[in-house]
């Protein structure tokens, strides 16, 4: 078993940092959502690929959005966002309206936390950089689920029978169809290319070249989400292009890995201890003597 | 792909069209501009650069203002106009247009409501068009659908001015047509201010010319109201005046709704159709063979229906093989005769009428798909028999037992007289053949999987019914039966089902030599003799060499940007129609830009990046000897090689029921009174004035404030059409897991409508009930001073059977059609909105029934159709 270094090493490329070697290059997801039409066939292809249950047939009001958020049998989540603009020529007038329209899915980070929290080795990072659950390790603690900033991992709680429930769920990156050189399936059935997988290095060269374009061509608030290794999660495999703040499309602006602090958190522990166990020592042998 | 502006009007293409719509992100990404023209934001909206909301219905008034504009400016592309339109040419002086009869064109027959052709022809040419007598007969069979692919006969030599300066030249008359349709005007009509629509207009006129090109992109959005032909004519009028027709990055695209809905029209399942838009012999008009091959060739007319008795006789051969001898007009006398309107509204009525008594419906689900849809339940809850062939038990397949009726009571399942057969379907991936999409683009599609269980192909289906049939049949001596018994009923089967192959029907369909065997290379190998057979002449050339060219797959990465060699379009793989007007008169390209096809002086013929829409060696100085017909007659310099004259028609002389202009008439049911003219509503349009056809009372009827707002509907990228392949599905119904309606804030504080909560919406037809989503998407428009609240519902959803149920919105619909092609104004309607549940039982009946007497279409007093000053009395 490969265990979760790449954080305490300090790597930027996590499969070497896990043990790899000399691993093929890290892929990842760059999701475009200035040309996403909502059309939710990475949803569907998904579930279709990844045999995910349905999970309810109810009508949130949310906008378009009746998945509500990513969860264990929702790994490729659309967000729609109405929001109330200027319209042109209204004299400022609140009249229009913009409806931003966003693919969200697990980020795949470079210091991924679910990994370091998950005490069966069930999470494992795969030689292509991504992080996988194995369903046949896990044992549904549930630490992975607060362990992940952006709220991606859940543990299955339906339907009835169904063989992963209480099991931890998220999305694989398509693990058993890049192995065989297919892109996965929300990439390959979305109809814009709003959603592209490749290596991650290519996806960040392409994202820069999209929001500088998108830039130039007068969208001020374009930028791209996760593509910084100097963010709170080293950086993630999985890339946005956004139009708004994080926050509006429900991403955290500044993810932390929940575990950065652990390391320091037991130094001091470990001094404290020593602290203690000296204190305690000088106690006795001070009263022995 | 290639266009520099891309306006969407009429459809709501990334929603319905989510995988075409790819073409529009790749345009824009590189540097498209597009505009997006619907009465609601939409998906298509969110990726506009310009979004333009709309008043439902007022599309012409808003393309007349943008056409205005254009010739007002002289912002039309002039030598184009002049060389390849019929601009120049000049009209009778008895033409009288809709700015002298406030609203009606010449010749109207306020009787009939129809109009008399003879005044709308070119001058000298009066004769050729037909009385009002005629043109009633024509809207009866839908024939427009016909002509406009024929290109009805007017006489090749016509008088032209081209100065444009003629009063009676087109130009001049189209500049006096459209003057009224002013910024202010439309802003009035239509609810958008003056300058949106001067935005889209500067915008437009932009991006066509020589350099650019400009794309305009409709759906149904455009073709399901009461004057759709004339909707798409006036698109048709400003992409001629600006150049854009027959050019890469131009032209006009009809977004069809389904995988092969354009090809059930080209081998069609529509009443009045053969394949290849050869028209359904009429029982009065087409009495012999030559009858028929007259009316299709029109006599001496110019262009490529010339060909039409090879196509024709080659049909009959394929369809009749030995059978179809010289001697028997090639068994012309099998054909099945038309005598009036058979379009599926007439069906429906008949069949409540108890004049049809067995009904075949395959991957159709009227019972929530289609307009008016209580009289399609009752209908079909009127037959001795139904047969349903789909995926799944759908709401047409059991109406009998838990359709909307049954809980009112007009329908008691222990009484209700149908016996319903419902036969397992096989889906696309689970036979073979080909698909046909918007492009005209053949693409065979493999089995995948084998069909579960008794599940079963349409090919199979008709196969073994047809051969079932025949074995009845057999020996009979009665004339009747000859048509089935001779039938070529031949094809190969395989497998252990029996499946018949659908390469066969392909190869049959392609064509071949009845001799040799020989699959044929192109239409222009059919034969008039009888010794070449070919099942539909404008798909000839799909199985060319031999060679299933519709499976071909070689990516576009390996071959250049057409992609020739990625499926295959009719006709003749040519993937632009009317490519010749990608060059000038002389044969250069217009730009090197836009550069298409063109003249090769050094090879003696047209060359390019497609295949030439024009005879090959025919060089742009060729001028047609006195006398020439058909083919020969077209000049070197006539690029639209389907029409009369060699022209793209601006003005229509003939074919056309409702006139040879596009006008602005209120739909059918609208809350506001036509500002342009007198006459209200399309004085032609084709009415069914029954008590289970009620109409919503519109100007100048009165107590029209009891249907004070306007509804549109349509689709859901989550669903497709009326549900029965994706409300069956738990990935899709939970997607999109309820019926709603989409109101404006300001309607839901009008009327106490609260977010998620329930509404009913009544028109005199029924009452529905939806979930209610308050959205900024919808807002009310100013129109004439008032607000003008308009609300929107998908028609996905029905009662019955799903994983996700509702009431279903075409139950808000009556049944008014277009004249010309018989289609319903299902995209527009007015009808009242209230907080609250719907009540059920007989008490829903009555709720309505208050509705009705309130606003006075319970009297059923004749409808006031025409309301022009002219038309009265």
């Amino acid at each position: 078993m490969i265990t979760e270094r790449s954080r305490l090493l300090g790597s930027l490329d996590p499969a070497a940092g896990s043990g790899y070697v000399e691993p093929p290059p890290r892929v990842g997801f760059f999701t475009d959502t200035s040309i996403c039409i909502g059309c939710k066939a990475c949803e569907v292809a998904c579930k279709e690929w990844n045999g995910i249950p349905q999970d309810g047939i109810e009508l949130t009001g949310m906008s378009y959005d009746n998945s509500v958020g990513l969860g264990a049998s929702t790994w490729r989540h659309v967000a729609f966002i109405e929001q109330r603009v200027a319209a042109p020529g209204a004299g400022g007038d609140e009249t229009g309206v913009r409806w931003l329209m966003s693919s969200d899915v697990c980020k795949h980070c470079t210091s991924a936390a679910c990994l370091d929290v998950c005490p069966t080795g069930s999470l494992l990072r795969t030689e292509l950089g991504t992080v996988v659950v194995q369903d046949d390790i896990c044992n549904g603690c549930g630490y992975c689920i607060p362990a992940c900033p952006y709220g991606v991992i859940d543990q299955r709680r339906s339907p009835d029978g169904d063989r992963n429930v209480g099991l931890a769920q998220k999305c694989t990156l398509c693990y058993d169809r890049t192995g065989a050189g297919l892109e996965p399936a929300c990439a390959k059935a979305c109809p814009t290319d709003s959603i592209q997988f490749g290596s991650l290095d290519e996806l960040r060269k392409r994202a820069a070249g999209r929001v500088g374009a998108l830039r130039a061509a007068g969208v001020a608030d374009a930028r791209l989400y996760g593509e910084d290794p100097a963010d709170g999660v080293g950086g993630a495999g999985s890339l946005f292009l956004l139009l708004d703040d994080p926050e509006v499309y429900g991403l955290p602006p500044d993810p932390v890995c929940t575990t950065r602090d652990l390391p320091a958190m037991w130094r001091r522990a470990a001094v404290a201890a020593a602290t203690m166990a000296a204190v305690t020592a000088f106690a006795f042998l001070g009263s022995r003597s | 792909m290639n266009a520099d502006c891309i306006i969407i009007q009429g459809s709501n293409m990334a929603e319905a069209h989510p995988v075409g719509f790819q073409w529009v992100v790749e345009a824009k990404l590189r540097g498209a501009k597009v505009i997006h023209i619907d009465p609601r934001f939409t998906r298509t909206s969110a990726l506009a650069d310009t979004f333009v909301p709309i008043r439902a219905g007022t599309d012409i008034a808003f393309l007349g203002g943008v056409i205005n504009h254009v010739l007002s400016n002289d912002l039309d592309f002039r030598e184009y106009v002049v060389a390849y339109t019929n601009a120049a040419t000049i009209v009778s002086e008895r033409f009288a247009d809709t700015e002298d009869l406030d609203g009606l064109f010449s010749g109207f027959d306020p009787a009939s409501r129809t109009y008399d052709e003879s005044s709308w022809q070119y001058a000298g040419n009066e004769d050729a068009g037909g009385d009002s007598e005629e043109t009633g007969a024509r809207r009866q069979v839908a024939s427009a659908l016909q002509h406009e692919s024929h290109g009805p006969g007017i006489d090749s030599e016509v008088e032209r001015d081209e100065t444009l300066q003629h009063p009676r030249c087109v130009f001049q008359i189209l500049k006096r047509h459209f003057a009224r349709y002013t910024p202010e005007m439309v802003e009035r009509v239509c609810g958008v201010p003056a300058e949106q629509l001067l935005e889209v207009a500067k915008a437009w006129a932009a991006a066509s010319g020589r350099e650019r090109t400009t794309t305009l992109v409709y759906s149904v959005g455009w073709t399901q109201h009461s004057t759709g032909v004339q909707y798409i004519r006036t698109g048709t009028i400003l992409q001629l005046l600006l150049g854009n027709m027959g050019r890469p990055g131009g032209g006009i695209l009809a977004l069809r709704g389904h995988a092969s809905i354009q090809g059930s029209t080209d081998i069609p399942t529509l009443f009045n159709l053969l394949p290849g838009y050869l028209p359904m012999p009429h029982v009065a008009q087409h009495e012999r063979f030559d009858d028929w091959i007259g009316a299709i060739r029109h006599g001496d007319q110019k262009g490529f229906w010339g060909g039409a008795p090879a196509y024709a006789t080659s049909l009959l051969k394929a369809w009749w093989g030995d059978a179809a001898t010289v001697d028997n007009d090639f068994a012309y006398g099998y054909l099945p005769r038309i005598s009036g309107d058979h379009g599926t509204y007439r069906q429906v009525l008949d069949m409540i009428d108890g004049r049809i008594k067995g009904y075949f419906l395959l991957g159709q689900n009227p019972a929530v798909g289609s307009a008016h849809g209580k009289a399609q339940r009752l209908g079909m809850a009127n037959l001795d028999w139904l047969v349903v062939r789909d995926l799944f038990e759908i709401e047409s397949a059991t109406f009998w037992k838990d359709g909307p009726e049954v809980a009112t009571g007009e329908i008691v399942p222990e009484e209700c007289r149908t016996e319903v057969f419902l036969l397992p379907a096989a889906s696309h991936v689970e036979k073979e053949g080909t698909f046909t999409q918007t492009q005209r683009m053949l693409q065979w599609r493999e089995k995948a999987v084998e069909p579960p269980g008794d599940c079963r192909s349409e090919l199979w289906f008709f196969f073994h019914l047809g051969r079932l049939v025949r074995e009845r049949l057999a020996g009979s001596q009665d004339g009747r039966d000859r048509p089935l018994l001779d039938l070529t009923w031949d094809y190969p089967v395989h497998g252990r089902h029996d499946e018949p192959s659908a390469d066969a029907v392909l190869r049959e369909v392609n064509g071949f030599d009845l001799v040799t065997g020989r699959p044929l290379a192109s239409s222009g190998e059919l034969r008039a003799d009888g010794s070449t057979a070919g099942g539909c002449w404008i798909y000839t050339g799909v199985y060319a060499g031999g060679v299933n060219q519709a499976a071909r797959r070689r990516p576009g990465s390996e071959q250049d940007w057409v992609a020739a060699e990625w499926g295959w379009v009719w006709p003749a793989n040519r993937r632009i129609l009317y490519n010749r007007a990608s060059a000038d008169p002389e044969g250069r390209p217009w730009s090197e830009r836009k550069a298409y096809v063109w003249w090769d002086d050094e090879l003696g013929r047209w060359t390019g990046h497609d295949v030439p829409d024009f005879q090959v060696d025919k060089p742009p100085w060729y001028r047609p000897p006195p006398g020439a017909t058909g083919a020969e007659a077209l000049a070197g310099d006539d690029p639209f090689i389907m029409q009369g004259d060699g022209k793209g028609w601006l003005f229509v002389p003939t074919g056309l029921v409702d006139g040879p202009l596009p006008t602005h008439y209120e739909p059918a049911e609208s809350p506001l009174p036509n500002r342009l003219y007198g006459q209200q509503s399309n004085p032609t349009r084709v009415v069914y004035e029954r008590a289970d056809n009620p109409r919503n009372p519109s100007p100048p009827d009165e107590h029209r404030e009891v249907f004070p707002f306007v509804f549109t509907t349509s689709r859901l990228t989550e669903h497709h059409t009326s549900g029965a392949m994706s409300r069956t599905l738990g990935y899709l119904a939970e997607l999109q897991p309820a019926m709603f309606v989409e109101v404006s804030p300001a309607l839901a504080r009008e009327r106490g409508l609260e977010h998620l909560g329930w509404a009913t919406i009544v028109t005199a037809r029924s009452a529905i009930e939806a979930r209610v989503l308050v959205t900024d998407r919808l807002r009310p428009l100013r129109v004439d001073g008032r607000p003008v609240h308009q609300v929107w519902l998908p028609y996905h959803w029905g009662v019955g059977s799903g994983l996700t149920t509702g009431d279903s919105a075409n139950d808000l619909m009556g049944v008014s059609l277009d004249p010309n092609v018989l289609i319903q104004d299902s995209k527009v309607g007015t009808c009242d909105v209230q907080p609250g549940r719907r009540p059920t039982g007989p008490a829903l009946l009555d709720l309505v029934a208050g509705y009705r007497t309130r606003a006075g279409v319970a009297s059923m007093a004749p409808e006031r159709i025409v309301t022009a000053e002219q038309g009265r009395g």
